[in-house]
């Protein structure tokens, strides 16, 4: 059975939001980078930027915004086939005592986000770190919280969240599911 | 992926993964810091029965950055005394829980005899048998040719401007020298082809392999003809062994020097490239003989570069070979 | 040609056994017929059409029902490696004699290359009277050509001539006897006993460090090749001394097809050449080696599939004159390590006969007649021993026959053997038949497990 949690507009209103809640937090976009964690996480932080970009016109989106890999830093590698390896590509601003926003898709149990916070520590050293997810769907096996959530999505650990997105899978919409889709779209597996 | 032993074995497919892994390796070699946690807690042994002191080095390096335990372990036991047997050394290795074996022999086929013979559990890394195959010595190449040659603006990773997820279709390497006794070449050259580049050999007709007609290349006897007949994108020059220039009766080559003025790359060869083209060397060279100092020191050479290539290719290999679930490959 | 004394022929202790009376075989795969052998000779070969009446049968014969299987007369290998003295690690003549009787052979000769060599009379007595205490099989001593096998100087070839071993054949086998003169010489010299010599043709100048075939799969493989060209160039030149010198000279285990059109060549000239194939340049080709193990590594090396094809077709019609199997133990450090260090050579004594089957009369190229007359006859003939071996199976002479199940097919497993060593690249294939019974004048040598309880 799977069912529909955010529709495109559903997700387009959380992102706003998300964007002002980051510049409120932050009292404005001074020394603000956004990095996004492939796959999907880097098209919302490049989207984020842009909603930035629109409030505050000092902000700009393309410099500030940048991919942080992190499958060399995952704890499970060796319970899974070899995975690719993705891009990181540091805002051309770089990191050092910046403000420093990771993006991701689905937030679930915190281990993507610790090997994203080891990766980071060892591309610089950022003033701060701030998390900001689509969805938060719980179940976390480690101490750590997100600052910046779309939607809280309680879940059964059986269950199975799909973030499909304009960029990689052609629309935008967040689905619930109780298995696996097989059109290869995040089931917010580990994050 | 189990075992990398030849570059024979590689698919189009899985060769560009290397070098797309190895592209993302070699960006963590530009921060300040380096090392990678992946391979923490696996032992890798660098089994070398010859010496080489820089692809050691290399391997090692590759190792460590991954945060991987390296154990060095010279063997002794040339081709006239079998000294250690290899059997021995690769069950003390099994013993010793090596994940990783990394062998350099110099017998042809002691890689694929240390995979295939049951005597270690282990992965096997072939960094050099006998005059059969060094792959990552070809990876390492290929991926210096894609970094230069290969246009970042068309193909997977343009968006990022960087030539990831591309062959080297359309390029034309040379390769001059001692063929027949060169693993780096017979590496090369199934590497290269099944990338999609055009092999050019350029060597003495003594140094050429019976068998050679059925190798997908052209083969030409005197570099200025190669610099005539083709555009050469990239040109490798091998590394020739002076005993066999002029070892008496059985000798490949008349004398050093005849061989220099047909097959050396000096400045005035050097300029008869395209101006895009670049200058390579799996080293150590012998400057003077197969390379004069002008063309190794010229802005063309990549040679140094290449060896910064080959750390950043050998943990692409050793990420691939041992981070992923063990049988899944 | 002189008649040649025959062998100081062992007499059988005093038999154990009785009579031997074999039914219904199939004499030569050709016709069926029975057999009877009394007293270490055949007393008796008819036709099958009736059976064996009551006083055919000599009293308390043992009974074998041939009835499926081939009689052949008794095989002889003219071309074996039994290590001792030297090496007995990987063989000795009592285990050689035991895989030999177990392949279906009655003789066998012992190639001189052990340690010390075979280039005394000493030696070769002491090879040729172990054979004869184990009794299992009539071992004949192959002479060296050369002391040391160094192909500088003549051995004491008619010393081993008039020794007790009465050595006929002579060998260097393992190395070649490359210098023009010397070998000339040899060829001359053997003339004064009606001795042959074996050349094992290999040129050692072109073959320096080499590996395997060279061709397309060395050229890959980066292993140093051994062309075609040195076995051949050796091969062109003995003949041609043969045949000046006006002596005869034998080619061990022929391997490519320029050889087997050189030989061809020969023999229409009438030049007094004989050649030997082994079973495994019937069956195997270079691209066996692309695994680089060892047990593929043999000298002359495994070639090409064209080098096969002719080298059956030299078989079948008798430009190869017969099957020898050039067994050569090797220990497992020798073969169990990377391919450059190993040893060249492969046992082959219990798996000759499958091969020989499976390749050439299960095809058609050959009949069992045929067989008898490249693994039997002549080969006794060129060892000069036919006085005892190769006689055929006719009333009177002595009883040596190997009989054949050509449909007990059997999976070579390597180390199921009677050899001390376990080098068989054919492990895992399938062969059509063997030997069933192996009789060495009158005395049965070796027996399938069908025959217990048979004899007493």
């Amino acid at each position: 059975m799977t069912g529909t949690i955010l529709s495109a507009p559903d997700i387009s209103r959380a992102l706003t939001r998300i964007a002002h809640e980051i510049l409120e937090r932050n009292g404005g976009a001074d020394r603000l980078v956004l990095l996004g964690i492939p796959t999907r996480g880097l098209p919302l932080a490049h989207r984020l930027a842009e909603r930035i970009a629109e409030v505050e016109s000092s902000f700009d989106a393309t410099a500030r915004c940048g991919s942080l890999d992190i499958t060399m830093y995952r704890d499970d590698l060796a319970k899974h086939p070899t995975r690719n390896i993705g891009a990181t590509k540091l805002p051309t601003v770089g990191i050092d005592d910046a403000v420093v926003v990771l993006v991701d898709d689905v937030f679930h149990t915190g281990r993507t986000i610790r090997a994203a916070l080891d990766a980071v520590k060892d591309e610089g050293r950022p003033q701060s770190v701030q998390l900001a997810v689509l969805v938060d769907r719980g179940h976390r096996e480690l101490p750590i919280r997100a600052d910046f959530v779309g939607k809280n999505i309680p879940t059964a650990r059986s269950e199975r969240v799909h973030v499909r997105l304009t960029e990689t899978d052609g629309e935008d919409a967040v689905l619930l599911s109780d298995g696996g889709l097989r059109d290869g779209s995040t089931t917010g597996g580990t994050a | 992926m189990k075992h990398l032993l030849s570059t024979n074995d590689l698919s189009r497919a899985q060769a560009i993964r290397i070098l797309d892994t190895a592209e993302q390796m070699a960006a963590t070699q530009d921060r300040e810091i380096r090392k990678l946690p992946t391979l923490r807690g696996k032992t890798i042994v660098n089994l070398f029965f010859e010496d080489s002191t820089r692809t050691r080095i290399s391997f090692e390096a590759a190792a460590k950055r991954l945060s991987a335990d390296v154990i060095n372990f010279s063997a002794k036991g040339s081709s006239v005394s079998k000294g250690e047997s290899l059997k021995d050394t690769a069950l003390t290795l099994q013993a010793m829980g090596a994940d990783a074996v990394v062998i350099r022999h110099w017998a042809s086929g002691a890689a694929y005899r240390l995979a295939e013979s049951g005597w270690m559990h282990g992965s096997v890394l072939n960094a050099g048998d006998g005059t059969h195959q060094h792959p990552t010595q070809a990876l390492l190449d290929a991926f210096t040719m894609r970094k230069h040659l290969i246009g970042a603006q068309e193909g997977p990773g343009a968006h990022m401007q960087t030539p990831t997820g591309n062959d080297l279709t359309g390029l034309t390497v040379g390769l001059v020298g001692d063929v027949l006794h060169s693993r780096v070449a017979r590496s090369n050259v199934s590497l290269l082809t099944t990338l999609g580049a055009k092999v050019v050999l350029v060597s003495p007709p003594t140094l050429v392999p019976v068998g050679i007609e059925s190798w997908p290349v052209e083969v030409v006897h005197g570099l200025d003809e190669a610099l005539d007949r083709f555009d050469i994108d990239a040109l490798m020059m091998l590394r020739v062994q002076r005993e066999r220039m002029s070892g008496g009766g059985s000798s490949f080559f008349p004398s050093a020097q005849e061989y220099t003025r047909l097959f050396g790359l000096d400045g005035d060869r050097m300029r008869r490239l395209p101006g895009h083209a670049i200058v390579m060397h799996p080293g150590p060279m012998n400057r003077g003989l197969e390379i004069t100092a002008e063309a190794a020191d010229s802005e063309r050479s990549v040679i140094v570069e290449q060896v910064s290539n080959g750390v950043a290719v050998r943990m692409a290999a050793l990420y691939l070979l041992l981070a992923g679930e063990e049988d899944a490959q | 040609m002189s008649a040649s004394q025959p062998a100081a022929v062992p007499t059988s202790a005093t038999p154990t056994h009785g009579a031997i009376v074999i039914e219904n075989v199939l004499l030569l795969g050709e016709r069926a017929a029975h057999i009877v052998l009394d007293n270490g000779t055949i007393a008796l070969v008819r036709d099958a059409d009736t059976p064996l009446t009551d006083a055919e049968i000599p009293a308390g014969a043992a009974r074998i029902d041939g009835t499926g299987l081939v009689a052949l007369p008794g095989l002889v290998d003219l071309h074996t490696h039994l290590r001792e003295p030297g090496r007995e690690d990987a063989e000795t003549i009592e285990s050689g004699s035991r895989s030999a009787s177990r392949g279906g052979f009655v003789a066998i000769h012992a190639m001189a290359n052990t340690t010390p060599t075979a280039d005394t009379a000493g030696v070769v007595e002491q090879v040729w009277s172990r054979g004869r205490e184990i009794g299992l099989v009539d071992v004949y001593p192959v002479g060296a050509v050369t002391v040391g096998l160094k192909g500088e100087q003549l051995s004491e070839m008619g010393a081993m001539a008039m020794s007790k071993a009465r050595v006929r054949v002579f060998s260097d086998d393992g190395k070649c006897v490359h210098d023009p003169v010397v070998m000339r010489r040899a060829l001359e010299y053997v003339k004064t006993f009606d001795g042959v010599v074996a050349q094992h043709s290999q040129d050692p100048r072109l073959t320096e460090g080499s590996q395997m075939h060279e061709g397309v799969v060395s050229a890959e493989l980066g292993l140093t090749g051994w062309p075609a060209v040195a076995e051949e160039s050796i091969v062109a030149r003995d003949i041609l001394l043969a045949k000046h010198v006006g002596s005869r000279v034998h080619v061990c285990h022929v391997s490519t097809a320029g050889s087997v059109k050189i030989l061809r060549w020969a023999k229409e000239q009438g030049i007094n050449v004989t050649a030997e194939a082994m079973p495994h340049h019937l069956l195997l080709t270079d691209e066996n080696v692309r695994g680089y193990d060892p047990l593929f590594k043999v000298n002359p090396p495994l070639r090409t599939q064209e080098d096969v094809d002719a080298v059956r077709e030299g078989l079948a019609d008798g430009t190869i004159d017969i099957v020898a199997t050039d067994h050569a133990p090797h220990s497992d450090e020798d073969k169990d390590c990377e391919w450059g260090a190993a040893a060249m050579g492969m046992i082959g004594l219990e798996t000759a006969l499958g091969i020989v089957q499976k390749v050439m009369v299960d095809t058609g190229r050959m009949t069992w007649a045929d067989v008898a007359y490249r693994m039997s006859y002549l080969p006794a003939r060129i060892g000069r021993v036919e006085g005892t071996h190769g006689l055929g199976i006719e009333e009177g002479v002595a009883a040596n026959i190997t009989l054949v199940d050509p449909n007990a097919a059997w999976t070579v497993k390597a180390s199921a053997t009677a050899s001390r060593s376990n080098n068989s690249p054919f492990g895992g294939i399938e062969l059509p038949g063997r030997a069933v019974a192996t009789i060495l004048r009158g005395r049965p040598t070796y027996l399938d497990s069908r025959f217990e309880g048979l004899f007493a």
